[in-house]
C-alpha cells in the first residue's frame, strides 16, 4: 500500500479554504501519500457538478450542500458525505457605509453585539416600511449556505422577517464586494476576505460577524462523492489524517503570517496577505475577540474538524424553517446521516488525539469553554452561545422546529 | 404546437461564443433563441420568455444564482431540472468535460432537448479549440520575439551576423535537444541579469 493517491478537491477562493490549501502546500497531503491538486471553482454549483461526475474526489463545501443533496433539493443530488468539517465560523456581514452610518445613528455598531446591530436594523426597515423606500436587499452566497442560515437567524431574532422585510439574493463571494461599491446591495453575509476587501476599499463597513451570531459555528465541510468513499475507505482515511495535521498547523499563532501569504496567491485568493490574515489571527474583530471569548475563524482547537450531526440537525432545522423542506422524520434522518463522525474517528484513531466521543451535542449550551467526553486525553469544546441565548437540542428537534415558526411573524 | 422547437435561452458574456451557438442552434433550425450576456434582472427575462432549454458556461460565476431563480420559480410551476435524464450519464459528462451546463423544463422530452445539449456541447468544444489555437499563435509571435532578442545580443556581443547568431542558437538548441525559442528565453534572461541593454523593453 505504498503507492501514491491522487485526489483532485475543487474549492472556491476564501479564507476557510485554509486547510485544504496548507494540506497542499506544507507538505501534510504528501506525508499521507496523497498527491493533492486543487483546482479553484468559480460556483458552488460547479463544485458539485464535478464532484457528481467524478472530476473530483473531495472538496470544500458549504456545510449544508450534502444536506441539500440528499433532500433532492439540487439538481443533480448525488450521495454526498460530510466526513470531516474545515472549521468553525470565519463568515461577517458586511453593510455599505450608507446602511452602516445609518445603523449608527440608531445604535452604536458593535460587531460583537449582533442584538445591538439587529435592533438597529429592525428599527431602519420599520422606518423603511412607513415611509415606502425600497426594502433592504442582503446577498448571500448560496440558498444552503452557512450564511443564509445565519444571516436570517440574526435578522429573525431581531424581529426582522428575511422573506418579507428584507429582499436576499445570491451572488458569488469575490463578487460581493464589487456588487456593495455598485449599489446593488446594501449589505451581505460572506466568508474572508470578501468582508475586509469591501472594508479596505472603502465600500462598507462590517456590521456583525458568524461567530457572535452563533459562536463556534459550524460553516465548510470536506464533501465527499459517497461512492468515492465507499471503495476507497483507506485513502480517505488518508486524506482526513492529512488534513486534520494541516488546520492543527493552520490554527498555530506562529504559522498564521505564513499560511497567509500562501493563500494570498494569485493561484489561491489573489488578494494582500495584510487582508487575508486578518481572519487568521483574528485582527478582524479589532484585538476584542479573546476579551469577549470570540473566536472569528478556528480550524482547529475545540474539535474544529469534528462533523457535529447536531451540526447537520440545525442546519436541517432552518431548511425547514425557511420553507426549503418539508419536516420529516425520514428527512431529518437523511440529513443528520450526511455527517459522518464514525469516519472521522476511525481515520484519527490512530493518531491518538482526543476525539469527541459523542455524535451530537447540545448546540448554544456552552457560556464558557468546556471538557466534554473524549477517546482520548482531554478535549475542551470552546462557547457555543447563540446571541440571541436559544439552546438548540437535537433530541427535540420537533420542538425546536416548532419554536421558530412564529419568528416568520413581525415583532417590529 | 406540440411540434414546435424548444426555445432556447444561452447565457454567456462572451459574445463571441454565444454568436457561435446561436448560429449553430439556428442552422439547425430554433428559430427561439436568445442570447443573455449580463444576468443582472435574468430572474424577469425568464418570466418573460419562458424558455424550455436554459444553457450556461460553467465558468459563470453566477450559476448559484441562476439556480436560486429556478428553485424560486417552482412556486409558479415551472420546474427546472439539470439535463433531459440524471441517468444520461454520458452527455452530462461530455457536458462538463466541454464546460457548459444546461437547465431543462421538467417534462420536456429527452429526444427533443439532445439536439440543444449535443449542439451547445459542440460549440463550446469548437470555441475552446479557437482559444487554444490563438493561445498558441500567440506564444508563437512571443517566441519569435524573443528569439529577434537573443539574435540581437549574440550579434552585439560577439560581433556575428543576423544569420550567424540564428546558426548558433539553432546550433545550440539542437545540441541541447530544447527548443529553439527555449534557449532563446534563457540566453535573453542572462543577457538582462548582466546589464546588457538592448533598448528594447517587451
Amino acid at each position: 500500500m505504498a503507492a501514491t493517491t491522487d485526489i483532485f478537491a475543487g474549492f472556491i477562493p476564501l479564507t476557510d479554504s485554509a486547510i485544504l490549501v496548507a494540506a497542499r502546500e506544507c507538505g501534510f497531503a504528501e506525508e499521507e501519500r496523497i498527491a493533492l491538486s486543487l483546482i479553484r471553482e468559480t460556483s458552488w454549483a460547479n463544485i458539485r457538478d464535478r464532484i457528481a461526475i467524478g472530476h473530483f474526489q473531495a472538496a470544500h463545501m458549504l456545510a449544508p450542500m450534502p444536506i441539500a443533496a440528499a433532500l433532492g433539493l439540487t439538481p443533480l443530488s448525488q450521495a454526498v458525505l460530510a466526513p470531516m468539517a474545515l472549521g468553525l465560523g470565519g463568515n461577517a456581514v458586511t453593510v455599505s457605509l450608507a446602511l452602516f452610518d445609518e445603523m449608527q445613528a440608531v445604535n452604536p455598531v458593535d460587531m460583537l453585539d449582533p442584538a445591538s446591530s439587529g435592533a438597529a436594523l429592525r428599527e431602519l426597515v420599520r422606518q423603511r416600511r412607513d415611509t415606502g423606500r425600497p426594502r433592504l436587499r442582503f446577498g448571500v452566497v448560496h440558498p444552503h449556505s452557512g450564511h443564509n442560515f445565519e444571516l436570517r437567524y440574526w435578522l429573525a431574532s431581531s424581529g426582522i422577517r428575511p422573506d418579507e422585510d428584507v429582499e436576499i439574493v445570491i451572488a458569488p463571494p469575490p463578487f460581493m464586494p464589487d456588487v456593495l461599491a455598485a449599489g446593488r446591495v446594501d449589505g451581505y453575509c460572506v466568508g474572508e476576505p470578501w468582508n475586509s476587501v469591501a472594508v479596505a476599499s472603502g465600500a462598507g463597513r462590517i456590521a456583525t460577524v458568524k461567530s457572535a451570531i452563533w459562536n463556534s459555528s459550524p460553516e465548510k465541510v470536506l464533501g465527499v462523492h459517497a461512492d468515492w468513499a465507499g471503495r476507497n475507505p483507506e485513502a480517505l482515511a488518508r486524506l482526513i489524517r492529512a488534513l486534520y495535521r494541516a488546520a492543527q498547523w493552520c490554527s498555530t499563532r506562529e504559522n498564521h503570517a505564513a499560511l497567509a501569504h500562501i493563500l494570498a496567491r494569485p493561484d489561491y485568493l489573489d488578494q494582500p496577505a495584510s487582508l487575508v490574515i486578518k481572519a487568521i489571527d483574528g485582527s478582524i474583530l479589532g484585538g476584542r475577540g479573546a476579551r469577549s471569548g470570540i473566536a472569528f475563524f478556528e480550524p482547529f482547537a475545540g474539535a474544529a474538524t469534528f462533523p457535529w450531526q447536531s451540526h447537520a440537525l440545525w442546519f436541517y432545522s432552518q431548511m425547514v424553517r425557511w420553507g426549503q423542506v418539508a419536516h420529516t422524520p425520514a428527512n431529518a434522518e437523511a440529513a443528520r446521516l450526511c455527517f459522518r463522525p464514525d469516519i472521522y474517528r476511525a481515520a484519527l484513531t490512530p493518531l491518538g488525539g482526543a476525539l469527541p466521543g459523542a455524535n451530537a451535542k447540545v448546540e448554544g449550551a456552552l457560556k464558557q469553554p468546556s471538557p466534554v467526553g473524549a477517546t482520548a486525553g482531554s478535549l475542551v469544546l470552546a462557547a457555543d452561545g447563540f446571541f440571541d441565548g436559544a439552546v438548540f437540542d437535537p433530541d427535540r428537534l420537533d420542538d425546536y422546529i416548532a419554536t421558530q415558526m412564529p419568528l416568520r411573524t413581525p415583532s417590529a | 404546437m406540440s411540434t414546435r422547437l424548444p426555445s432556447v435561452l444561452v447565457v454567456d458574456e462572451n459574445a463571441v461564443r454565444a454568436a457561435i451557438i446561436e448560429a449553430g442552434l439556428r442552422e439547425a433550425g430554433h428559430e427561439n433563441v436568445t442570447i443573455v450576456a449580463d444576468v443582472r434582472g435574468i430572474a424577469g427575462e425568464i418570466a418573460i420568455l419562458e424558455p424550455d432549454v436554459i444553457v450556461i458556461g460553467l465558468e459563470n460565476p453566477n450559476r448559484d444564482m441562476l439556480e436560486n431563480v429556478f428553485q424560486l420559480s417552482r412556486a409558479v410551476k415551472r420546474p427546472i431540472a439539470m439535463f433531459v435524464d440524471r441517468s444520461d450519464r454520458d452527455s452530462m459528462e461530455a457536458a462538463i468535460n466541454a464546460g457548459v451546463s444546461a437547465y431543462v423544463v421538467d417534462g420536456l422530452k429527452r429526444e427533443r432537448v439532445k439536439p440543444i445539449l449535443d449542439m451547445a456541447i459542440s460549440r463550446f468544444n469548437a470555441y475552446s479549440r479557437l482559444e487554444r489555437e490563438l493561445e498558441d499563435a500567440r506564444g508563437a509571435l512571443q517566441s519569435r520575439k524573443i528569439i529577434d532578442r537573443a539574435k540581437g545580443f549574440l550579434m552585439r556581443s560577439r560581433g556575428l551576423s543576423e544569420d550567424a547568431a540564428y546558426a548558433l542558437l539553432r546550433k545550440t538548441a539542437m545540441n541541447q535537444n530544447r527548443k529553439i525559442g527555449e534557449v532563446a528565453e534563457s540566453l535573453v534572461l542572462a543577457a538582462e541579469m548582466l546589464g546588457d541593454r538592448d533598448g528594447s523593453n517587451d
